[in-house]
């Protein structure tokens, strides 16, 4: 992908939308849908995510000179799973209950391609705040297309959001939406949309694949 | 403390019924990359299985005798990582030495599947489920045959649907996970056969 853009507003267009992490690059998918079926769930698993990618983004924007090329890849994966840590060990703290529900997705954080592909891709060669920025707003597109999904997947799930009830009483739940096929469906009908958008508007699209 | 499943039921609930791709969602990255290409799909595929039976069994290891004794728990995340990268360079190092057709057959998946999540995560299944170190091979065996059914049946269909006329916006990415998505229906199918977590 193009690193020209090096102004924060564009870093911010781009990480959410011509070149958001979930429908554009299909990086991150693997920790990414397995927590869509509730909203409580995905909100905290993607807010962790926008911490880790922005920190790690960070902390190796500003000690890029010190690593040796041949190992950054080792080091970067070690920076990362630092910041997943500190992530596993305040959610177990905090939040017993959604820590049981993420189970072993948090630890998967670590693995996601998004934030080793960012690390790589934009930390290496720019300012320790820009790629922070740059971090955190990967993070948001991220969150952006997951919280979308989840929104649909409880809502005609469950009828509730956020563990509310929302729809009426006779509201007869689709089980679909509580199994894994249904977000596979959405996410593709997702992509589906915003590279239809895109086409519209004439970006140029990158290939996703 | 080991959950009390039958070896047989927990071998074909990780291939169909929990499989780890398409009812977990684990490995996505390198499986729609990938499954573009018949033959690499196989390649990878046959790696994965060999590099998750192995993984899985070692981090059991570290982490009961080495990790719980100690008191670690907390860094399992980086030793797993750690057992990972350092299984697939010596498997590398062992498959160069000892076949050289199946060196460039398998050798160049092997790099990619040190960041592939499905190994990463049956490790971290393993630990949260309890398993005993004979059901984590099995469960590491049968997840990386799951993985590997579901990138081949895959990367076949979309052979057949690369040259089918779909709306721009749908084309590749689009069309992959609707394609998965009914996948992941049919292996779901298989449940009401086991009743295995």
């Amino acid at each position: 992908m193009s690193d020209s853009a090096k102004q924060p507003g564009q870093i911010l267009k781009q990480n959410m939308w011509t070149a958001n992490p979930i429908f554009m690059q299909i990086l991150g998918i693997c920790s990414a849908l397995a927590v869509t079926n509730l909203l409580s769930n995905t909100m905290i698993m993607t807010l962790g995510v926008v911490f880790v990618t922005g920190m790690s983004n960070l902390t190796v924007a500003i000690i890029k000179n010190l690593i040796p090329r041949k190992v950054r890849m080792v080091v970067q994966t070690l920076i990362i799973a630092f910041y997943v840590i500190i992530v596993d060990i305040v959610l177990r703290a905090y939040l017993p209950e959604i820590s049981r529900n993420l189970g072993p997705y948090v630890g998967l954080i670590i693995t996601n391609c998004i934030i080793m592909g960012r690390a790589e891709a934009f930390a290496q060669s720019n300012p320790p705040l820009l790629s922070l920025w740059d971090g955190i707003t990967s993070g948001m597109g991220y969150m952006g297309v997951l919280l979308s999904i989840a929104l649909v997947r409880e809502l005609l799930g469950f009828g509730a959001l956020f563990g509310f009830q929302v729809l009426p009483e006779g509201f007869e739940p689709w089980i679909i939406m509580v199994m894994p096929p249904s977000a596979f469906f959405l996410i593709g009908v997702i992509t589906w949309g915003g590279k239809y958008l895109m086409h519209r508007q004439g970006e140029p699209v990158l290939e996703g694949e | 403390m080991a959950p009390d499943i039958p070896m047989f039921s927990l071998f074909f609930a990780s291939i169909f019924t929990s499989n780890i791709l398409l009812a977990n969602f684990l490995g996505m990255c390198s499986f729609i990359a990938i499954s573009k290409d018949i033959s690499s799909s196989n390649g990878l595929g046959m790696a994965v299985v060999v590099v998750l039976t192995f993984t899985a069994s070692i981090n059991w290891l570290v982490l009961n005798y080495v990790l719980i004794p100690l008191d670690l728990v907390y860094l399992r995340f980086i030793i797993f990582i750690i057992v990972i990268a350092s299984v697939v360079q010596m498997l590398e190092m062992i498959i160069d030495r000892v076949s050289q057709t199946l060196y460039l057959n398998l050798g160049i998946f092997l790099p990619l599947i040190t960041v592939n999540c499905a190994i990463l995560g049956v490790s971290l299944f393993m630990e949260i489920r309890q398993y005993s170190f004979l059901q984590t091979a099995v469960f590491g065996l049968g997840s990386g045959l799951g993985w590997w059914l579901a990138i081949m049946a895959l990367a076949a269909i979309r052979k057949k649907t690369e040259k089918s006329k779909v709306p721009a916006g749908l084309q590749g990415a689009g069309l992959t996970f609707i394609t998965i998505g009914f996948m992941a229906m049919a292996f779901i199918g298989f449940t009401g056969l086991l009743q295995v977590q």
